[in-house]
C-alpha cells in the first residue's frame, strides 16, 4: 500500500484545517476508542479514563503531535517515526489490532468535526495514512 | 440483559429514527468501494467505478446501498435475535454470493463513519459505542451460517 501524491495532498490539507484542535481530537479519539473497544483500556490501567480526564487529554495531545510530525514527513515515515516505532516494539508492545481501533476512531472524530473536509476521497486517504503510520509503529515487533 | 442494554437500545433507536436509510445506504456502500477498492470485486457488473465521484454517483451503487441498509434496518427491529433475523441472508452470502465476512466488518465501520459525518457531535462516544456493538452483531449474524 502506497500513499499517492493525491493521498499526501488530501492528508496535508485536512490536517492543516485541524490546526490547534489536533490535541483535542486526539483525546476525543482515545475516549471513543476506550468506549467502543473496551479491551483497549487494558493498556492504561494506570490512567483515569473518565470523561475529561487530564491524563487522557495529555495523551491525546501526544498522539496528535506524533501524527502532526508524521504528516510533515509523509515521504519518509519509517525515519520520522523511528523512535516511536522502537518504543511500541520494545516497551509498549500494544497488540497490532489496536491500531485499527484507534485509527477508526480518529476517522470518526474527524468526520464529526469536519464534515465538509471528510469527503469519500479524503476519507480514503486518511484511512491509508493511519494504516501506513500503524504499519511503521508495529514494524519492529518481530 | 439482551444484546444491548436498555440505554444502548434507546441511543440506537433514537438516532436511527432520524436516518434517511435510502441515502445513508448509498453513501455507505459508495464509501466502502472508494476506501477499500478491493471490495469492488463483488460489483463488476455495476458499470463505472473508476473514480470516487463515479462511484458515489453510480445509480447501481445507490440502489444496492439502499437495499443493504433497508435490510440492516429491518434487522435492528430484532436486535435481540440478530442471528435468527439474518439466518437466511447469511446462507445467501455464503452459498450464492461468496462474500468474505470481513467485508461485513468493513461496511459496518464505514457506516459508523457515515453516521458520524451526518450527525456530528450528536454521534458522541456513547452513541458510537452502541452502534459499534450493533454493526459487530450484524456482521457476526451474517457470518454465522458460513461453512
Amino acid at each position: 500500500m502506497v500513499l499517492s501524491a493525491a493521498d499526501k495532498s488530501n492528508v496535508k490539507a485536512c490536517w492543516g484545517k485541524i490546526g490547534s484542535h489536533a490535541g483535542e481530537y486526539g483525546a476525543e479519539a482515545l475516549e471513543r476508542t476506550f468506549c467502543s473497544f473496551p479491551t483497549t483500556k487494558t493498556y492504561f490501567p494506570h490512567f483515569d479514563l473518565s470523561h475529561g480526564s487530564a491524563q487522557v487529554k495529555a495523551h491525546g495531545q501526544k498522539v496528535a503531535d506524533a501524527l502532526t510530525q508524521a504528516v510533515a514527513h509523509m515521504d519518509d515515515l519509517p525515519n520520522a517515526l523511528s523512535a516511536l516505532s522502537d518504543l511500541h516494539a520494545y516497551k509498549l508492545r500494544v497488540d497490532p489490532v489496536n491500531f485499527k481501533f484507534l485509527s477508526h476512531c480518529l476517522l470518526v472524530t474527524l468526520a464529526c468535526h469536519h464534515p465538509a473536509e471528510f469527503t469519500p476521497a479524503v476519507h480514503a486517504s486518511l484511512d491509508k495514512f493511519f494504516s501506513a503510520v500503524s504499519t511503521v509503529l508495529t514494524s519492529k515487533y518481530r | 440483559m439482551g444484546f444491548l442494554t436498555a440505554e444502548e437500545k434507546g441511543l440506537v433507536n433514537g438516532l436511527w429514527g432520524k436516518v434517511n436509510v435510502d441515502e445513508v445506504g448509498g453513501e455507505a456502500l459508495g464509501r466502502l468501494l472508494v476506501v477499500y477498492p478491493w471490495t469492488q470485486r463483488f460489483f463488476q457488473s455495476f458499470g463505472d467505478l473508476s473514480s470516487a465521484d463515479a462511484i458515489m454517483g453510480n445509480s447501481k451503487v445507490k440502489a444496492h446501498g439502499k437495499k443493504v441498509l433497508n435490510s440492516f434496518s429491518d434487522g435492528l427491529k430484532n436486535i435481540d435475535d440478530l442471528k435468527g433475523a439474518f439466518a437466511k441472508l447469511s446462507e445467501l452470502h455464503c452459498d450464492k454470493l461468496h462474500v468474505d465476512p470481513e467485508n461485513f466488518r468493513l461496511l459496518g465501520n464505514v457506516l459508523v463513519c457515515v453516521l458520524a459525518h451526518h450527525f456530528g457531535h450528536e454521534f458522541n462516544p456513547q452513541v458510537q459505542a452502541a452502534f459499534q456493538k450493533v454493526v459487530a452483531g450484524v456482521a457476526n449474524a451474517l457470518a454465522h451460517k458460513y461453512h
